[in-house]
């Protein structure tokens, strides 16, 4: 073995740690563009899962061609002409942490422990026959230990839930992780966003009530925190701060799009 | 060295399985055994990533102080299970996803330490790095064999073909609903345990 000098396992350490450092910095940064390549194709993927559109044996390139990105400013509801944000390149979650672009929101006002919410969303509409079929939505929450990103499909009449995805989230596997599980996802088809009052009154988890089977999606057994994160998510993403204003003003609409 | 390098990878697979033998490495056998594909996969980062740090570890071993060498093991196999990591997000994204945290979890592995500390620390590079081969192929021995009685007897299927149709999907197989949870792999991996000592008597333990 090595003779001892008192400096001796200092320096090898350090000499060591930046050699590792080295290492581990070169391949996150060579290998970004790949990763986040890699990470945007999954949010489609994910839209298509939520809009059940997804096919394994087409690409999903493909797939994506019937679906129009929009930018969507969320206070009024109106669409954000292609010209002044354009979609592609419009990225939300970093709008969120910009000054001009996102704001803080009031400890009442997070129900979904997000912390900074942005002034404009990407909202994907799937169209045939230049009609409106489905609404996917961009929403993200807190869950147990980390903040749930996922998206949700809805139906023409602007309440109806087609289905939901996740495509980030940092909760126990097996437990809250059960969230991307298609079979608990497959819970969600045809349950109503809003009564007939235009409230937002979706429940996940807790009990149910004959009454109320059509608002009420079950929860995830042994991730009982988890599912409430996505409950809080679900209202703050179709309550007044998040979604519906759009929602009403499309309603208001037809359906119509214009701006 | 008595053992050729055919030996020194060879004897880690059966007389001297990490798992087996030296019962090291249990916990990720029983998360990952689910399905043969994740189990696989997670079976390549393991050997490569016992293969190098040995290998790395033996080249430095006369620089490393005895104070401080299991820090820097640490540091090592903690390096490559990261850029393991960034490589599986960067080509196979899906399959990331899928193993989740399990292969950030493969530096809590005892076999890539134990193998660090019990063979690289005193042995030259070459039959290091063998022996960490052999030790991730003895690893994935046990885990496809885990993974194939879990997938097939549990699922149903084979690296996700079905090969038993369940009765969910109106065939006639009524699957094991013990075998899909982790703690199935625990009796699984008793009775190869059990079937290797029988075979080779030298492994067993004398009282």
């Amino acid at each position: 073995m090595v003779d001892i000098t008192a400096a001796k396992p200092f320096y090898s350490v350090l000499v060591l740690a930046f050699f590792c450092s080295l290492m581990v910095a070169g391949a996150a940064v060579g290998l970004r563009p790949l990763q986040e390549e890699n990470k945007a194709l999954d949010r489609k993927k994910n839209i298509l899962l939520a809009a059940n559109l997804y096919d394994q044996s087409q690409s999903i390139q493909k797939l994506f061609e019937g679906i129009e990105a929009r930018v969507v400013e969320l206070e009024t509801g109106n669409f954000v002409s292609t010209d002044t944000i354009s979609p592609d390149e419009y990225d939300q979650l970093k709008a969120a942490m910009s000054k001009d672009m996102g704001e803080a929101l009031s400890s009442e006002e997070d129900i979904a422990g997000i912390g900074r919410q942005e002034k404009y969303s990407l909202v994907y509409l799937v169209k045939k026959n230049d009609k409106i079929e489905q609404i996917v939505l961009p929403v993200r929450g807190k869950g147990l230990w980390s903040t749930l990103y996922g998206y949700v499909a809805i139906e023409e009449d602007l309440t109806t839930v087609n289905g939901i995805s996740f495509y980030e989230h940092g909760e126990t596997p097996g437990l809250g992780g059960e969230i991307t599980n298609p079979r608990w996802q497959a819970g969600w088809k045809d349950k109503k966003i809003y009564n007939e009052e235009k409230q937002e009154v979706l429940q996940v988890g807790g009990k149910m009530d004959q009454k109320n089977e059509m608002h009420h999606v079950d929860g995830l057994s042994g991730a009982t925190l988890t599912t409430n994160g996505v409950d809080d998510l679900i209202s703050f993403w179709f309550g007044e701060n998040g979604f519906k204003p759009f929602l009403t003003r499309l309603k208001e609409n037809g359906g119509k799009i214009d701006g | 060295m008595a053992e050729t390098k055919t030996e020194i990878v060879v004897r880690s697979i059966f007389r001297r399985n990490p798992i087996a033998l030296l019962v090291l490495g249990i916990c990720s056998a029983l998360a990952v055994t689910g399905q043969m594909s994740t189990a696989f996969v997670m079976c390549v980062c393991v050997t490569l990533v016992t293969g190098f740090s040995n290998l790395t570890i033996s080249i430095v071993r006369f620089q490393i102080p005895n104070s401080v060498r299991i820090g820097i093991q640490i540091t090592v196999i903690a390096t490559l299970v990261i850029m393991v990591d960034q490589f599986l997000k960067a080509f196979y994204y899906d399959l990331s996803k899928q193993l989740s945290i399990f292969v950030g979890l493969i530096i809590t592995n005892c076999i890539v330490m134990g193998r660090a500390e019990g063979f690289a620390m005193s042995n030259p590079p070459i039959p290091s790095f063998l022996d960490g081969i052999g030790n991730g192929l003895g690893y994935s021995f046990i885990l496809m064999a885990v993974a194939f009685v879990r997938e097939l007897f549990g699922s149903g299927s084979i690296f996700g073909y079905e090969v038993l149709q369940l009765t969910t999907n109106g065939g006639w197989y009524e699957r094991n609903g013990m075998l899909v949870l982790p703690a199935s792999a625990f009796f699984l991996i008793a009775l190869i345990i059990w079937v290797l000592r029988t075979l080779d008597p030298e492994q067993q333990e004398k009282d």
